[in-house]
């Protein structure tokens, strides 16, 4: 069914009774030309391009639980292209494009809205190193603003611009960036890639790989064996537990992120804002709460749970640029598992498994990257190549010294 | 989360600094023979197990000390403390 307002003005008149399921719920076929696992943004996105773009259409999706009950549900809904490093910049801005036309390409309301986003600049140096990105980012095509002080007043005059510590001195823009209903985005994935013939397994958790000679043929599941031509891996948090029952270790680490909302105010924050001194990143969702957070916890987890220390830096983080959020009530907070790589960058590659694909590793921002890495996945799975703005993302990047440290911080996952 | 420090009994987590799993201690010998591929593996690559995880934390902002945690990954219950050095010297032994 297409959604339009003239469809949604029938179903007013007619009491809803119309609308139907947004996807089917069919039962595993035993054999597939592409398996993906995982039910996350990427894993659904994957499934769209390949089937809408590639005209692969032979293919499952298994989610060991609900469609969107990841990180793809959970994250912060920040997207922007702001990189400075080629690894990275024409993927991210190729993510950006997307997009921008994502509503009309999955004839799907995912909110997206392109409300800005402005990096707090607080040093000297710190203008240098933003006035650096923001020339990558205009090479590239992604556009990019340096405001002095009084410019960032006008727009957000509600920071602590004196802070003694952490004084206000101007910020890079990216007026593209901005906020994205994050289930949306999975739901409309979904629909797209079912709407083109892909099947979506639900509470089909993959337990292992059935590998001969060197070439993947399918895998196991909780609801039985399913056959596959090639096999794409897209478990975000999960990597190197799943990773591992093909024998792999990767150059991962499992961390947790938390995020935070406040009780809904009227409109207060215009855009997204992040402050450069400390980590912490705020926007306001369309129902009016603050959606926050900071650091990960820093220590490997599985536990979708943080722990109070990092929710004392974030409220600290909070009230050293905004001090008004303090008046503010916090409604909920929740955790993910992020895969943290090693450089902070993400890997979407072949393996030495013939037939076998992974895709991960996009730390506590893949939610940006949704749209690129389902379609650099899709074209890898379909092609066999990488496609052109992910050819960095190799798996062997540490062996070969082409790292892509964002940070520059080493080998060292909870420093990104 | 607390850590049950050897010496020092129960000390806020927030005291340390974490750095990773524990196979860090076991550095490759530089000259033996394929020592840059055993170098990318003890660098880069890593078990990242759900369950059971031996760990480094340095008591930072305490005795200074580096511990091996052993810890749950899913339920952040610390089953044993030990001194780093205890565990290199125990593990060096072992070879
Ligand atoms: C608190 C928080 C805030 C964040 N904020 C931002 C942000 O502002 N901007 C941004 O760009 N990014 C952000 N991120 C990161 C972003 O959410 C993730 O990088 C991205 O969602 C990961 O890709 P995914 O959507 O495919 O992951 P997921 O949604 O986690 O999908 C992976 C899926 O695989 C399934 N799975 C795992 N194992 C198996 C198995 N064995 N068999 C079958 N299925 C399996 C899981 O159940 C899961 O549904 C944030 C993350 C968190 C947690």
């Amino acid at each position: 069914m297409k959604y339009s307002a003239a469809r949604l003005l029938w179903e007013g008149l007619t009491g809803h009774k119309g609308w139907g399921r947004t996807w089917r719920d069919p039962e595993p076929k035993t054999h597939y030309d592409v398996v993906i696992i995982g039910g996350g943004g990427h894993g659904l996105a994957t499934a769209h391009y390949l089937a809408k773009v590639y005209g692969i259409r032979n293919v499952a999706v298994l989610e060991k639980g609900w469609i969107g009950g990841g990180n793809v549900g959970r994250n912060t809904t920040i997207v922007r292209s702001n990189y400075l490093l080629d690894g990275n910049e024409p993927f991210y801005e190729f993510s950006m494009k997307l997009w921008e036309n994502l509503e009309q390409d999955l004839n799907y309301n995912a909110m997206v809205s392109q409300r800005g986003i402005m990096n707090l600049i607080h040093s000297d140096a710190q203008r240098d190193a933003f006035r650096r990105r923001g020339n990558a980012m205009m090479l590239h095509g992604a556009g990019a603003e340096l405001l002095d002080a009084e410019q960032v007043r006008k727009e957000v005059p509600f920071l602590n611009f004196d802070n003694a510590r952490f004084p206000i001195k101007g910020a890079l823009v990216q007026r593209r960036g901005g906020t994205v209903r994050h289930d949306a985005v999975a739901w409309g994935y979904a629909r797209g890639a079912d709407q083109n013939g892909v099947d979506i397994i639900q509470n089909c958790e993959v337990t292992g790989f059935k590998i001969e000679n060197g070439k993947v043929l399918g895998v196991e599941t909780s609801r039985g064996y399913i056959g596959a031509g090639k096999v794409g891996v897209a478990v975000a948090g999960n990597s190197s537990k799943v990773m591992a029952k093909a024998g792999m270790r990767l150059p991962i680490e499992s961390h947790v992120l938390q995020a935070f909302v406040s009780e809904g105010l009227k409109p207060t924050i215009p855009g997204v804002i992040t402050f450069g001194a400390g980590h912490f990143y705020v926007s306001q969702s369309d129902k009016g709460g603050l959606v926050f957070g900071g650091d990960i916890d820093g220590y490997n987890t599985y536990a979708q749970r943080g722990n109070m220390p990092v929710v004392e830096d974030v409220a600290e983080g909070g009230m050293a640029i905004m001090p008004m959020i303090g008046r503010a009530r916090l409604l909920r907070m929740w955790g993910g598992i992020m895969d943290m790589s090693m450089d902070g960058s993400p890997y979407i590659d072949k393996t030495h498994i013939d037939g076998l694909f992974f895709n991960g590793g996009w730390c506590y921002g893949g939610f940006k990257a949704t749209p690129a890495s389902g379609y650099a996945f899709a074209h890898l799975l379909a092609t066999g190549s990488p496609h052109e703005t992910a050819t960095a993302y190799r798996l062997d990047r540490f062996k070969t010294g082409k790292m892509i440290d964002e940070k520059g911080v080493g080998a060292q996952p909870n420093l990104h | 989360m607390l850590i049950p420090h050897p010496l020092l009994g129960l000390r806020d987590a927030q005291e340390f600094t974490y750095f990773g799993d524990a196979s860090l201690l076991d550095r490759p010998d530089g000259m033996a023979e394929g020592a840059s591929e055993q170098f990318h593996d003890y660098l880069y690559l890593r078990d990242n197990p759900a369950g059971e995880h031996q760990e480094l934390w340095f008591h930072e902002q305490g005795d200074r000390s580096w511990l091996v945690v052993t810890r749950n990954t899913l339920t952040h219950e610390i089953f044993k403390v030990e001194f780093a050095t205890d565990v290199a010297l125990a593990r060096r032994s072992a070879t």
